[in-house]
């Protein structure tokens, strides 16, 4: 059964791809439970499975086998839209790839979640604006992706993630795409997000990434290898602004 | 469902590719451009038609002489023998005879002191006018008396006055008439231009005369009848059946003609009703092709519209995965493209509308033809684009609401 403290609870995930005539066993058997206000690290190499996680975790993708919770509620018993709807009240999602959206300004692109939101969400344009200037770039906010750096762009990603005040924030390889400095900053911030309480869940493969997080999980054959917590947290130097 | 998000993204991706735009609408401008033409080409037509039963009036029927077979050949109708003036009055004593007036008309050459006019002129009784729905509005219509006597009296109508006196007015003025002076004593109402599809004639290029002037002094007497007529106009009662009134008058004429039972008639008898609908016969085949037109190029542009809807569809799987990712229902992203598909439709549209428009002021202008464009056609064209938008729209919009989140988000 679901673990009531958790915040995400998974129960024997397996997940099959069938690729040709093959089965590829992504996921095979993982159980795992992640507490509110947690910063996990989920590692491991590629094909280990911990994308194929995430992608459960976030509701884009739903399990072969296997039950899982979000905040208490069973993912197997919502429909399309109830998922759609937890995407976008409780989960944020950043990208390896950013994905902005490439024809409006970091502004619009900040502003999109909320105005799928079906809640009331009060001033959109006002939180917009908020969520820019924590992530540092409320300067740019006319600016469309193109015409700001990669780390600027990650950050209008986080800001996105944000801005529905999601309790849970979900990051695929956040820093795959961005040099070390760049990288500091990006987990930097989300370090500064947990300590507000948010729930963090980063994919990466780079130790010194996971060395942010409170909590290692190494992944190997879809299954869980080592399940450690991080005493030595590594605080990096404050670094905000564009 | 969220229609602000879904109307700026819309708008968003159809301004982003405006050639592409373009070129997907195309079908739809020239459907909706043919729709607009063809609702007022009807429509013109419809009210022309409905103003000339007004000022001719339906219970009018008119007998023409038949074609006359010479050496093999028919010569037409109007060649055969004419009518004479005791036909005439054998109509006009028919019970259900309001009026009858026999015609006489052709060609002169009207003199005034300061201009001569090519005109037409009709001889008739004084019944003529009533029979005609002429009104005078000054002067007067001639007397019986003067229609018997042949008196050298014109009554006509506002072009000829305009061009014999450019500079003042007509009535009371003398004027020759085929070298003939004549008096004339009264102005006609104005009927406007007869007839459409660019047959138009002047109606009011024209002057009445009595018959019997018009016979001695401008077309001559016949060979074979004496105080023949061209034609016999008559008007029937109220509220007695034009048909049954046809065929009487018909049978009357027949016995008066001498036909054996099983010849067939030598003259003609057709009523004004008849004639306005096969004019509009016409028109409706005009409208018919139009519209046939039409809702082949509106097919045609729906499918350019499908398949574009498509292609965008597919170009943009990976923002589409990336908002259902943000929160996005199906719904969402389903109005999203069926706003855009409706948008770019209804832009069609509106560009077919102006095109449309050029069309029938030109029509208008060429043709002479009312030009009618009344707001029912605006929204029938209008309403036709954004349908064509809803119909063919719907399936990629469909297909886009219905992408697995992930799949869209990894797609390249």
């Amino acid at each position: 059964m679901a673990n009531e403290k958790a915040i995400i609870s998974c129960r024997d995930l397996t997940k099959i791809y069938v690729m040709g005539d093959q089965e590829v066993r992504a996921l095979d058997g993982v159980s795992l439970d992640i507490r509110e206000g947690e910063f996990v690290a989920i590692m491991g190499p590629s094909g280990s499975g911990k994308s194929s996680l995430m992608n459960l975790i976030g509701a884009l993708d739903r399990p072969t086998s296997g039950e899982m919770w979000i905040n208490g509620s069973a993912l197997s018993q919502m429909s399309r839209d109830d998922l759609a709807d937890l995407r976008n009240e409780t989960i944020g999602f950043v990208f390896q790839q950013f994905n902005l959206l490439a024809r409006q300004d970091a502004f619009q692109n900040v502003r999109l979640p909320l105005r799928y939101a079906r809640k009331d969400v009060g001033d959109i344009d006002a939180r917009a604006k908020e969520v820019l200037e924590l992530v540092g770039l409320g300067t740019r906010m006319d600016h469309r992706p193109m015409q700001l750096s990669g780390g600027q762009q990650q950050r209008v990603a986080i800001a996105r993630a944000l801005s529905n005040h999601p309790r849970i924030l979900l990051a695929d390889e956040p820093t795959g795409a961005l040099d070390t400095k760049t990288t500091g900053e990006i987990m930097h911030l989300m370090q500064d997000l947990n300590k507000q309480g948010i729930t963090v869940v980063v994919i990466t493969h780079e130790p010194e990434v996971a060395h942010y997080a409170s909590r290692q999980i190494h992944f190997r054959d879809g299954k869980i290898e080592t399940d450690t917590a991080n005493p030595a947290t590594l605080e990096g130097k404050r670094a905000h602004g564009g | 469902m969220k229609f602000g998000v879904a109307t700026s993204s819309a708008m968003e991706a159809l301004f982003s590719n405006p050639m592409r735009s373009l070129l997907t609408m195309l079908g739809i401008i020239i459907g909706v451009g043919s729709v607009m033409i063809m609702m007022s080409i009807g429509e013109g037509a419809r009210a022309q038609i409905e103003a000339q039963i007004s000022s001719v009036g339906t219970n009018m029927l008119t007998f023409n002489p038949g074609g006359m077979q010479r050496g093999g050949r028919n010569q037409g109708g109007g060649s055969g023998r004419p009518f004479s003036e005791t036909d005439v009055a054998a109509v006009a004593d028919l019970p259900f005879v309001e009026a009858a007036t026999g015609v006489l008309n052709g060609q002169v050459t009207a003199v005034s002191e300061d201009a001569n006019w090519l005109t037409n002129i009709q001889g008739g009784s004084a019944d003529f006018f009533k029979v005609n729905n002429w009104k005078v509005t000054e002067g007067r219509e001639f007397t019986a008396q003067e229609a018997q006597s042949g008196s050298a009296v014109v009554v006509i109508g506002l072009t000829t006055a305009k061009n014999l006196f450019p500079n003042g007015s007509a009535l009371g003025q003398r004027i020759r008439v085929n070298s003939i002076p004549v008096e004339i004593i009264g102005l006609l109402e104005s009927k406007g231009a007869a007839g459409g599809g660019g047959m138009g004639q002047d109606r009011d290029d024209t002057m009445i005369a009595p018959l019997s002037m018009v016979r001695n002094r401008v077309t001559g007497g016949n060979r074979w009848v004496a105080r023949h007529v061209s034609r016999i106009q008559f008007l029937v009662q109220d509220g007695y059946d034009v048909m049954q009134a046809q065929d009487e008058a018909s049978q009357m004429m027949r016995e008066r003609r001498r036909i054996e039972p099983g010849q067939a008639d030598n003259f003609m008898i057709f009523n004004f009703a008849d004639m306005i609908k096969q004019r509009q016969a016409a028109t409706e085949t005009m409208s018919t092709l139009l519209a046939f037109t039409a809702a082949v190029s509106l097919i045609v542009g729906g499918v350019g519209v499908m398949n574009i809807m498509l292609v965008s569809v597919t170009e943009r799987t990976r923002e589409i995965g990336l908002r259902m990712a943000v929160g996005a229902r199906g719904g969402d992203i389903l109005i999203q493209f069926l706003v855009e598909a409706v948008a770019l439709c209804t832009l069609g549209g509106l560009i077919g509308m102006a095109i449309g428009w050029i069309g029938i002021f030109g029509y208008a202008q060429v043709a002479k033809a009312p030009m009618v464009v009344s707001p029912v056609i605006i929204a029938t064209a209008l309403g036709a684009a954004a349908s064509v938008g809803l119909i063919f729209g719907f399936f990629p919009a469909r297909r886009a609401a219905q992408l697995d989140p992930i799949q869209a988000l990894r797609y390249d």
